[in-house]
């Protein structure tokens, strides 16, 4: 058989030499961004025919690579945050990102709350940081192609340590406010002590109009006893191709909950990679979409019982408008030792005319004889009898299918304990079904 | 108030209502009485405005209105109010959230303010009272996990909400036992009065002891047969409906 030379496409070639010029410059040593750059580069971007990448076809779907973004200045920070307005009423400590980059003004360090400590990653990686030990906690998340071009071109971020129980939602706000498209790539790792506990928020925005490409990774390790409470919103603009990853490392007797919730970008896709690493430990994963026109999203989740005894509880509610498409992908993997798994994955969608389309694909990998696992996936239009019986009562027809869509998501949505932050996350989906009106 | 002139109507392909005739005058409680597959359901539907159904010929007007030319949502604004037989569950829908959408999308469509929350809860709370409905009844998902007697209810509180002029209480008697008639049938009556008409759909004489019609029409094979006075149900309970199908047959 001859040798094949694969043909690098432009925006692979355009990312070769995006690291080729920002290796030196780029914080840190260098060593994990070339390996990972080269892990990413043997392979190139994944396409159809990548069974992980099926359904978003990055190689299609990624033409043209936006320049990295550098640095705001501190006018342009500050008029950015200015205008973010994701869950902008949930009392939270602000932790601001702007163009991809920590706004470290825009934190008081002196003032932090108890049992919060916040290091710069730009800064650690430049200067070594004992935390940076702590990186990459899910080790096959080394082999995701996002992962490794986030590993590779990660700029700034922050380091979070949570060394006890925190009253105070952490907000970590990411805006991209740059008139043309930009490139950006943050790392921010929470490092939560046993018997800790915190609310994460984690919101995206950027402007309209330009292509911007995020891929942001937040990377967690949560130790024995702890309970963290993750609320995460994707509110980019219309044009912005978002890739990101959660990469978590649970400990046991834990509590981990996180939704991510999607009103915006042109494609996204958000995975979610989890390991449960110590007995009786509880995770729910839950997601809400909302996709219009021909927005595309992803959600893309793997669970791994890494010890008996854990609960996994993932939901993930879909609703597809126009011509959007939607896409779920659930696999939990259950190791011979697991003994005693609780897992349970639902994935539905409601579409809500005719054009529009949902791939489902939940796997179950289990290995331990006496576990209870479960998925489901379902693909609906809304209740004709249900519609009648609202209309009946004088609610007309799009007023009634509002209701049902709020009903149907409002299932995702219930779990987020944060009273305000889950009431900001019902008005979200209110002023999506009032622009479909 | 209403009048169904020559209504036939069909279902993939089968005639269901058949030439039906029937007036409802203001004031009024009509009972409509037949053996099971007369169309009496579909009656009920077909005046609400569900999709399903062929509407080949004849009309239905309230108050000179055409209600075949008017969505579900503009008749029940017009004044039209089914009581469904099987109440449908909505989960995630908050049975306050679901009143007080309605209550609004009708004040809204006739032009009203809508009310604020405190009269809206005042309003609700009472008729609540009155048909004992315990509040946390009203803060759970709209009819999920409600007893057959609670959905009941809870349709009789929407009708006592929305102040309908026309009310079409679709064989709400079944799956009720006697205290649940008895509290269904007083709400019911408290809103009997000289502007609102009534359309009782029952097999049963049973309800029609509790809401006392002023007509009874006999429904056979999709028209109506035979009309009279109340007194007519009774003597269709002790008779049955065999009279009818000897009609048919003959």
């Amino acid at each position: 058989m001859a040798d094949v030379t694969l043909m690098k496409t432009p925006a692979e070639t355009a990312l070769a030499q995006a690291f080729e010029s920002a290796k030196t410059t780029l914080p840190g040593t260098g060593e994990s961004r070339a390996q990972a750059f080269e892990q990413f580069n043997s392979r190139g971007l994944p396409h159809r025919r990548v069974e992980e990448f099926k359904y978003t076809d990055l190689r299609t779907l990624l033409r043209e690579v936006a320049p990295f973004a550098g640095a705001p200045s501190a006018d342009q920070a500050r008029s950015a945050l200015e205008g973010a307005k994701a869950l902008k009423g949930v009392e939270a400590l602000q932790v601001p990102f702007v163009n991809g980059h920590f706004v470290r003004d825009a934190v008081d360090f002196h003032g932090l709350p108890e049992n919060v400590e916040i290091v710069p990653m730009a800064e650690a990686l430049a200067n070594g940081h004992d935390w940076l030990a702590h990186l990459s906690p899910v080790p096959w998340a080394n082999d995701n192609p996002v992962y490794q071009l986030n590993t590779s071109f990660m700029a700034d971020g922050v380091m979070i340590r949570i060394a006890g129980p925190v009253a105070t939602p952490l907000h970590l706000r990411f805006v991209t406010a740059a008139s043309s498209a930009v490139a950006t790539a943050t790392r921010v790792l929470v490092v939560v002590e046993e018997d800790a506990s915190v609310t994460l928020l984690e919101t995206h925005e950027s402007t309209d109009g330009a292509n911007h490409q995020p891929n942001d990774v937040v990377e967690l390790i949560a130790g024995d006893r702890t309970n963290v409470q993750h609320v995460r919103v994707n509110a980019e603009g219309d044009k912005a191709l978002a890739l990101s990853t959660l990469a978590a490392k649970i400990g046991g007797d834990a509590i981990f909950n996180s939704i991510n919730v999607v009103a915006g970008a042109a494609t996204s896709r958000h995975q979610v990679f989890a390991v449960l690493n110590g007995e009786n430990t509880n995770l729910r994963v839950n997601g809400a979409t909302m996709l219009k026109g021909s927005q595309h999203g992803d959600s893309t989740l793997v669970v791994e019982h890494g010890a008996p005894h854990c609960e996994s509880r993932e939901l993930f509610k879909t609703v597809i408008d126009n011509e959007a498409t939607g896409v779920f992908q659930g696999k939990i993997i259950v190791p011979h030792h697991a003994q005693k798994t609780d897992g349970r994955m639902m994935s539905a969608a409601l579409l809500l005319e005719e054009g529009g389309s949902m791939n489902n694909k939940p796997e179950l990998e289990i290995f331990a004889d006496d576990v209870q696992c479960a998925h489901g996936a379902t693909c609906g239009q809304l209740d004709e009898d249900l519609l009648f019986y609202l209309m009946a009562r004088g609610l007309p027809k799009k007023d009634a299918e509002s209701l049902l869509v709020q009903a149907f998501l409002g299932e995702a949505l219930e779990f987020v304990e944060n009273e305000t932050a889950r009431e900001a996350l019902v008005e979200t989906v209110e002023s999506w079904l009032k622009a479909r009106a | 108030m209403l009048e169904i002139k020559n209504l036939v109507v069909q279902i993939e392909d089968k005639r269901i209502l058949n030439g039906l005739n029937l007036t409802v005058n203001k004031g009024e409680v009509a009972a409509i009485m037949g053996p099971n597959g007369s169309g009496k359901s579909t009656l009920s539907y077909v005046i609400a405005g569900k999709e399903d159904y062929e509407i080949l010929d004849g009309e239905i007007l309230l108050d000179g209105q055409n209600l075949l030319e008017m969505e579900p949502d503009q008749r029940a604004s017009a004044g039209v109010f089914l009581a469904f037989q099987y109440p449908l569950e909505i989960p995630g829908v908050a049975s306050m959230t679901f009143l007080k959408a309605a209550l609004n999308a009708q004040r809204k469509a006739r032009g009203e303010e809508e009310l604020t929350t405190p009269d809206f809860i005042k309003r609700v709370n009472a008729a609540a009272q009155q048909l004992e409905i315990p509040k946390d009844m009203l803060k759970r998902a709209l009819n999920v996990g409600f007893s057959g007697g609670e959905k009941k209810r809870m349709e009789i509180l929407q009708m006592a909400l929305l102040q309908p002029s026309f009310c079409i209480l679709d064989e709400t008697d079944s799956g009720l036992d006697i205290d649940a008639l008895r509290i269904v049938s007083e709400g019911v009556n408290a809103l009997r009065s000289p502007d609102r008409a009534f359309l009782v759909i029952t097999h049963y004489q049973r309800l029609l002891n509790h809401i006392v019609p002023d007509t009874v029409h006999v429904m056979h094979a999709g028209r109506i047969v035979k009309s009279g006075g109340k007194e007519l149900a009774l003597e269709l309970e002790a008779n049955g409906y065999a009279d009818y199908r000897e009609t048919e047959a003959a």
